[in-house]
């Protein structure tokens, strides 16, 4: 475990966020970051028929819970800059949703850290789609998929 | 929304706190927030969802599964067994679907 000074970076907004900006900020004034890796997630329109996915969150917990996911992050690899945004309200196919990235001296802590903080992110900030549709109706809510559950189980073997 | 702050009041006394409601649980239940007093004997989050679900059919639906919907107590997650003490928002909602 290395010296975790760093803060991460948690925003929960409704507004459209800027890939490139981030890391320029995630960066500026270092010269000892060796590797940046970002993960972005976009709304997607798998059968044609998506108007919209509307975000519902939880207001103070959404902050709070992917801050303690980014503080477990900080703690299991040596990381010297950690970044989570997460969007609400209604998000059309194509755009923005989420936006992880993490930095550090080498690649596989960063790619590590990315890859928890997404898993973790999606089982337990709380966040909930519904598909609004293109003609016009709002259809139903997203159900949660055991597969995302599976996925954070990976992080807990041997531990 | 204001983070509430956590009371110390006795289990034992009759208490009241802020439900929170959120996604199809807040659509069935038909409100997103109320403060209700607790019942005696109301000790855990089972408990109070059990209670809940004897209101009316609204809380019936949306507690039709007790282990599917989650709870948060104070804004950080908890299991259907945990203890209300010191709880003073209790939230439910469905299980997450962010990211």
């Amino acid at each position: 475990m290395g010296a975790t000074t760093l803060t991460p970076t948690i925003r929960i907004q409704r507004e459209d966020f800027d890939l490139t900006t981030e890391i320029a900020a995630l960066s500026a004034d270092r010269r000892d970051i060796g590797a940046v890796v970002s993960f972005t997630g976009l709304c997607r329109d798998e059968g044609g028929t998506l108007a919209a996915l509307e975000l519902e969150h939880y207001p103070g917990m959404a902050e709070a819970e992917i801050a303690r996911v980014a503080a477990e992050a900080t703690a299991r690899w040596p990381l010297m800059g950690l970044l989570a945004i997460h969007r609400y309200g209604m998000v059309k196919p194509g755009e923005q949703i989420v936006l992880v990235i993490a930095t550090s001296a080498h690649r596989r802590a960063a790619f590590e850290a990315a890859d928890f903080m997404m898993d973790y992110l999606k089982t337990r900030a709380p966040f909930w789609k519904r598909e609004h549709v293109t003609d016009g109706t709002i259809g139903g809510w997203v159900e949660a998929k055991a597969s995302d559950d599976e996925a954070v189980e990976r992080w807990n073997t041997g531990a | 929304m204001t983070q509430a702050l956590a009371t110390s009041a006795p289990a034992t006394q009759a208490r009241s706190v802020r439900l929170v409601y959120f996604a199809w649980v807040r659509e069935r239940v038909g409100m997103a927030e109320e403060q209700v007093e607790l019942p005696a004997g109301t000790r855990t989050v089972l408990d109070l969802v059990r209670w809940l679900k004897t209101r009316d059919e609204g809380y019936a639906a949306a507690f039709e599964n007790e282990t599917l919907v989650r709870a948060a107590i104070n804004q950080t997650h908890v299991k259907p067994g945990a203890s209300l003490e010191g709880a003073s928002e209790i939230a439910f909602f469905p299980p997450m679907t962010g990211g």
